[in-house]
């Protein structure tokens, strides 16, 4: 079985980078696993699992012409991971506050230290240049239970009482 | 009794419209116990609609009575299910037995009235809430070929937190 690659592209925003990029490889006999495309900061970031060749070298030939055409920053690595890997969260926790630095830190570290491994964590920042306000989502699994996270929850609001975090179960309903 | 094979998604059986039970009958009564085992069957499986083993009859069973903590009504056979009214909806993470290996997030009424028969043809109407409201739905859903990845939501802009633990009033 071939292996996976990350690739990773990074750039100014510009209509129509997704479809150039995956036509490209789509042309070239390459397939898509799993992947995250965002605009941040006014970049468009893709990070994809690519499979369907051999080597770093080959994938590097097929994606250099359309990354120096849309000026993109390209990156590929063989990586060990496959599809169907995934981890269930099961709590997620939203954060806000006026912008400041630390926020990041101060709040993950504490979870961390109470078992939370985050599986997804995304953040923006709102607001206008004079004011503006940092809101962060994690969802993870809480490894050493529920109670250690709101322990945690309990000490981050009294440290950090300029930030809102909520810390709330993700329920699943199988059927 | 026995175990049914489950339809998983690109099956494109769980897409196609549910019909009306009009029989009450011994058929009727195997299928039901058939579901029931099969949903039994899975880890953590609380529902199932007589559509993901290929069965194209209007046929839900719920059982959310393993879940700690929250009102629930046990088993319940649903027949030609309608749902009459409902109110409040909420994000939640949903999975499906049909749907392996991937799960999303969905908006449901919090709450609802609905009306269905049972087994023997009777009619009863439930008022129900929360987790077994949202299974409810899932279920109702696959009687008409539609599967929880037809309604997910982007995680990214989610408005609608569940009930969670807020600071109180900091010194």
């Amino acid at each position: 079985m071939l292996p996976w690659f990350m690739v990773t592209l990074v750039g100014q925003d510009q209509a129509g980078i997704v479809a150039q990029v995956t036509n490209l490889l789509y042309q070239n006999g390459c397939h898509l696993g799993e992947a995250s495309m965002l605009r941040l900061g006014g970049n468009f970031t893709i990070m994809m699992m690519v499979g369907g060749m051999d080597s770093t070298e080959v994938l590097m030939q097929i994606l250099r012409p359309i990354a120096q055409k849309l000026h993109l920053h390209l990156h590929v690595d063989k990586i060990e991971g496959q599809l169907h890997q995934h981890q269930l969260p099961d709590v997620r926790v939203t954060v806000y506050g006026a912008d400041r630095v630390g926020i990041v830190a101060q709040v993950t570290s504490a979870l961390a230290a109470a078992g939370l491994n985050i599986l997804d964590l995304e953040s923006d920042v709102g607001g206008i240049n004079e004011a503006p306000f940092y809101v962060m989502h994690i969802e993870g699994i809480a490894t050493q239970g529920w109670s250690a996270l709101e322990t945690a929850l309990q000490t981050i609001l009294r440290e950090q009482p300029d930030l809102e975090v909520q810390l709330a179960p993700i329920e699943m309903v199988v059927m | 009794m026995a175990r049914l094979t489950l339809l998983t998604y690109p099956d494109p059986r769980l897409k196609q419209v549910a019909e009306p039970v009009s029989q009450f009958d011994a058929q009727l009564q195997l299928l039901v116990a058939d579901l029931e085992e099969t949903m039994r069957a899975s880890p953590g499986g609380v529902g199932i609609a007589a559509t993901q083993v290929g069965h194209l009859q209007r046929v839900v069973i719920v059982d959310v009575s393993s879940k700690p903590k929250i009102s629930h009504h046990g088993r319940l056979i649903l027949i030609n299910p309608e749902i009459l009214d409902w109110e409040g909806f909420e994000i939640g993470r949903e999975g499906c037995m049909s749907v392996p290996d991937y799960t999303g997030n969905v908006v449901r009424a919090t709450h609802l009235q609905l009306v269905a028969q049972d087994e023997q043809g009777k009619e009863h109407k439930y008022t129900m809430e929360g987790y077994e409201a949202r299974a409810v739905q899932h279920e109702l859903d696959h009687l008409d070929g539609i599967l929880f990845i037809d309604r997910l939501v982007s995680r990214r802009r989610d408005l609608f937190q569940r009930k969670s633990y807020k600071k109180t009033n900091s010194s």
